[in-house]
């Protein structure tokens, strides 16, 4: 086994230092090792959507990328998203319209739904539907999902308006 | 209950009441900012992790496990195999003594001897991470010698084929025959006899959490807690106790947040058996979540059904008969404890269900296999028996040349024939096909959609509408069950109490997955107290304080759960008016509760707020008047008693477009009108229809888990078994109609498998309407490009 490594990252805005084994993934980094239990791990593989989390402002799938390699980046959680109000207007149409069951999809489905409304204010149903086409929800079926998403992105464009 | 005003008005037509109205569910920030506490999320002081060491052959005798070399690598705190694990639980058989006949073999938490199916634990590695147990699992070597895998269900009863398990005599697990009516006189006598084999791809729940359990042995208080996302704690707790030797007392099952169940999460896996009795075996919290991998390899599969259907037909659209000739494989065991028969006795059960015809054969036979085990999950055999009967009526008319809809028209059930038995004995107090029917056609614009079909036809465009109407068993009583020996409630309970402040506390039986149990028992709670929602605080999942009951399964929770929580708070109520009576010298039948007050009955004024009627009772009891004595604490149970299961009814339809160049199917528009009777919550509701709509179209378009010749499992993983995602879901729009049980009254019957029991017949129908032109049929799902292609000769 490789010996551990240093690495030093911006976990929602505060600075940390830790040192890892090369193996660790993201998601057990931030799950095990920082308690940061809002991202979910649901395949391992990459294909479910629910470890999703921002590095350096891209959406990336924590359970595909080690910690070593998040050396030197920022990382945003679920949890830091909701302390910031970044997502508070998507988190409240999500309650209003019920887009959530079991809530384990929802971390990561929150933050590749706001993703889309950053590239895309007014994105259609069928561009919401395709941009969260890698986020697995076994519960809901999507559509509230996509209600939720189609409300708040009308709902900024108003305010910006 | 005294003769309050209460009692002349029905506590769903109260003032303010939450019943009937979309109100969003209580304490859904916690999950929004990902602060849920799934078990996956838990960890315990001392915990150690354990990981599986798992058969790679479907059949195979063990004939050593070397674990010398596991035991040296750093970490690891123990490699047990079953045989250590046996001298701690002791093995179970999954059968049930009104399942006449069903048969199935000890099973053991860890295999001794012989493993029966890829993925069957070997031996349990315990470490102080998961990592250090997956490292040190590579380093067990066990020997094996290979022995011949049943892999086939349609040859595992021929005598050619080895028996899994000697002791049994054969590989049939249960055997159901049926016979209704007289079947060859109404064939013989039918214009047309029309018959297809159905098929059904075998399939799985795909949880987004995956199993997860912490099982903590205290020895010192020797009492076990297990922490497990299940929709059945006392379940759980009543089968620990038995197997580790202990009172049920002595277990404590505690259940927060869940990451998706649909019947995945209602059994008891031998894994989580081990992880239980390697916590008390260790003496420290034991840790077990599954791997994605696992969960394909171990949780329960479902439908893998292959059903030969008939139906007879009279020119003018009678239909005169139904026969089946059902056969499932279910793996080398029957599952503990509610057993693998009962898909295949829920399809006899169902098939011909909406229909008028009482001439009904039926045949089902359970085999054994050297595959994983198939249970319960979501909508237990309502999507094969929807699939075939709906299948058969739509071919059926086809031969006559009958439009769908008509044929559909001349058969369903009349709405005011009810109370009825179908042939195979269920009893329905009160279904609405018609009415459910005339209100889909309506909502879809079924002659505007057949005219865009018969446009397009022109251009080569191939769109196909889908219909099938279902019927769904909900709260069902002791008759599913516990007439059969298991120790699963079928009634439960809720304990109100007014705390002193005025808050409503409320604990009940039923647990919570997402579907809204917390909700609907805030708002009949709130409604019948005249207590604002955000008053009332639900607690579920924890047997230590809870009332004793069922669960969340079978779509029960809002018709016996809801029906528990509305009697309790209506006996809290009464206690409250009584008090309040004394306090203010009037009569509880002039008094009422409205806004978190005492009100006057007759004109609302506000009397008492409940925070100080509770201050009272509880801190200044001597200004009471003598002889009063306030319990502000209620519990009441419910189970239904006069039909062994309710009934709900539905009806779905599909509109969808095939290429067939490429045979992908594209959905445009999918339609469900379903009667669940009282509606506590429109949104929660129709969200249950959707999400389950959508587990049926993934059964339908993409879902299998494919097995080799050898019993391989080949595709247990998310990238190469498909399941719904967004972007190919259509919208669902869904419609109502209401007819309330009389058995209680609350009237809610259950929501929660309406969606998946329909889907997919609905889709089929479509299909095969979609490629009328091209002369084929298919009967067979999950309808991929390859079987589409296939049928229309292009591959």
């Amino acid at each position: 086994m490789i010996a551990p490594m240093p690495v030093s990252l911006l976990i929602n805005g505060e600075p940390m230092d830790a040192v890892v084994l090369p193996r660790l993934s993201l998601a057990d980094f931030l799950r095990e090792n920082l308690k940061l239990t809002g991202t979910h791990v649901g395949c391992e593989h990459g294909v479910c959507g629910a470890c999703t989390i921002r590095v350096d402002g891209e959406i990336v799938r924590s359970c595909l990328m080690l910690a070593v390699q998040a050396h030197g980046a920022s990382i945003e959680t679920i949890e830091g998203l909701s302390d910031s109000g970044e997502v508070a207007d998507l988190q409240a149409a999500f309650r209003q319209r019920n887009a959530l069951q079991c809530g384990y999809c929802t971390p990561g489905m929150l933050i590749t739904a706001q993703d889309l409304l950053k590239q895309s204010p007014v994105p259609d149903r069928a561009a919401i539907r395709q941009h969260l086409s890698g986020n697995y929800c076994r519960c809901t079926g999507y559509q509230a999902i996509v209600d939720a998403v189609e409300a708040t992105a009308k709902a900024r464009a108003g305010r910006s308006a | 209950m005294t003769g309050s005003a209460m009692d002349a008005l029905s506590v769903l037509d109260r003032p303010n009441s939450y019943i009937g109205k979309t109100v969003p569910r209580p304490n859904l920030d916690r999950l929004l900012q990902g602060r849920g506490q799934y078990v996956s999320d838990l960890e315990l002081p001392r915990m150690a992790h354990v990981v599986f060491l798992r058969s790679p052959h479907a059949h195979a005798r063990i004939v050593s496990i070397d674990a010398d070399a596991a035991r040296r690598m750093p970490g690891v705190v123990a490699v047990v195999s079953g045989r250590e694990l046996e001298t701690v639980i002791t093995p179970w058989v999954g059968v049930l003594s009104h399942m006449k006949g069903l048969k199935s073999a000890p099973q053991r938490a860890i295999a001794v001897g012989r493993v029966c199916w890829q993925g069957e634990a070997v031996a349990a590695v315990v470490a102080t991470s998961r990592a250090a147990a997956e490292d040190a699992a590579e380093q067990i070597a066990v020997d094996y010698e290979q022995l011949d895998a049943v892999t086939d269900m349609r040859t595992a009863l021929d005598p050619s084929t080895p028996i899994i398990h000697a002791s049994l005599g054969d590989n049939l697990a249960f055997e159901r025959a049926l016979h209704a009516g007289d079947v060859d006189l109404a064939l013989s006598g039918s214009d047309a006899v029309v018959e297809a084999e159905f098929l059904f791809g075998r399939h799985t729940g795909v949880t987004l959490e995956p199993r997860a359990v912490v099982a903590d042995w205290n020895a010192a208080e020797a009492r076990l807690t297990i922490y497990q996302g299940t929709q059945a704690p006392h379940m759980v707790q009543n089968i620990a106790a038995l197997h580790l030797g202990l009172k049920e007392t002595q277990v404590r099952v505690v259940c927060k947040d869940v990451g998706g169940s649909f019947g995945i999460k209602v059994h008891i896996y031998a894994d989580e058996m081990a992880t239980y009795a390697l916590s008390k075996l260790l003496r420290r919290p034991i840790k077990f979540v599954a791997d994605r991998v696992e969960s394909f390899n171990t949780d329960i599969h479902a439908r893998d059904h292959r059903c030969k259907g008939r139906i007879g037909v009279k020119q003018d659209g009678t239909i005169t008969a139904f026969e089946i000739d059902d056969l499932t494989g279910i793996g080398p065991y029957s599952m503990y404890p509610r057993t693998s028969a009962v898909e295949a006795n829920q399809v006899v059960n169902l098939v011909g269900g909406p229909y008028l015809t009482q001439n009904y054969r039926a045949r089902a036979r359970v085999v054994f296999q050297n595959k994983n085990v198939m249970c319960q999950y979501r909508a237990v055999g309502h999507p094969i028996a929807c699939s075939v009967t709906e299948g058969l009526v739509d071919l059926a008319a086809a031969k006559i040349g009958m439009d769908p809809v008509e044929i559909r028209r001349r058969n369903l059930i009349a709405d005011d024939a009810y109370p009825c038995t179908s042939p195979s004995g269920m009893k329905f107090e009160r279904l609405s096909h018609h009415a459910s029917l005339t209100k889909l056609l309506q909502m879809m614009d079924y002659e505007g959609l057949r005219a865009e079909q018969a446009a397009l036809r022109g251009t080569k465009v191939h769109r196909g509408i889908g219909i099938a109407s279902f019927i769904e068993i909900t709260n069902p009583s002791a008759a599913f069950y516990g007439v059969g020996g298991a120790k699963i409630s079928s009634q439960d309970g809720v304990a109100v109490r007014l705390d002193a402040q005025g808050s409503v506390i409320c604990q009940t039986s039923i647990t919570e997955q997402g579907q809204g149990s917390e909700s609907l028992t805030a708002q009949i709670v709130g409604s019948v107290l005249g207590v604002s929602m955000d008053r009332v605080r639900v607690i579920l999942g924890d047997t230590d304080n809870t009332p004793y009951g069922g669960g969340t399964w079978a779509s029960r929770g809002a018709g016996i759960g809801g029906e528990a929580a509305l009697q309790a708070a209506k006996v809290l109520r009464a206690n409250i008016l009584d008090v309040a009576a004394a306090i203010l010298q009037s009569t509880p039948a002039g008094l009422d509760i409205a806004g978190n007050s005492v009100v006057d009955a007759i004109d609302g004024t506000p009397r008492i707020e409940l925070s100080e009627l509770a201050r009272i009772v509880y801190f200044r009891p001597d200004t009471l008047p003598p002889g009063i004595r306030p319990e502000l604490m209620a519990t009441r149970h419910f189970v239904p008693r006069q039909y062994p299961f309710a009934f709900t009814n539905g009806v779905q339809a599909s509109w969808l477009e095939i290429d067939t160049e490429t045979g992908f199917i594209k959905l445009l528009k999918h339609w469900v009108v379903e009667d669940c009777g009282t509606i506590i919550n429109p949104q929660l509701v129709d969200e249950q229809i959707r999400g389950g709509v959508v587990q049926g179209l993934g059964a339908a378009l993409f879902e299998k888990c494919i097995y080799d010749e050898r019993g391989q499992l080949t595709n247990a993983n998310m990238a190469d078994y498909l399941v719904p995602m967004s972007g190919e879901m259509p919208d669902i729009e869904i419609g109502h109609v209401v007819s309330p049980t009389l058995e209680s009254e609350l009237g809610a019957k259950g929501a929660g498998e309406a969606g998946t029991a329909g889907a997919a017949a609905a889709v089929a129908n479509a299909v095969n309407d979609a490629l009328r032109p091209f002369g084929v049929i298919i009967t067979e799902i999950p309808l991929t490009p390859q079987v589409i292609l296939t049928a229309l000769g292009r591959i």
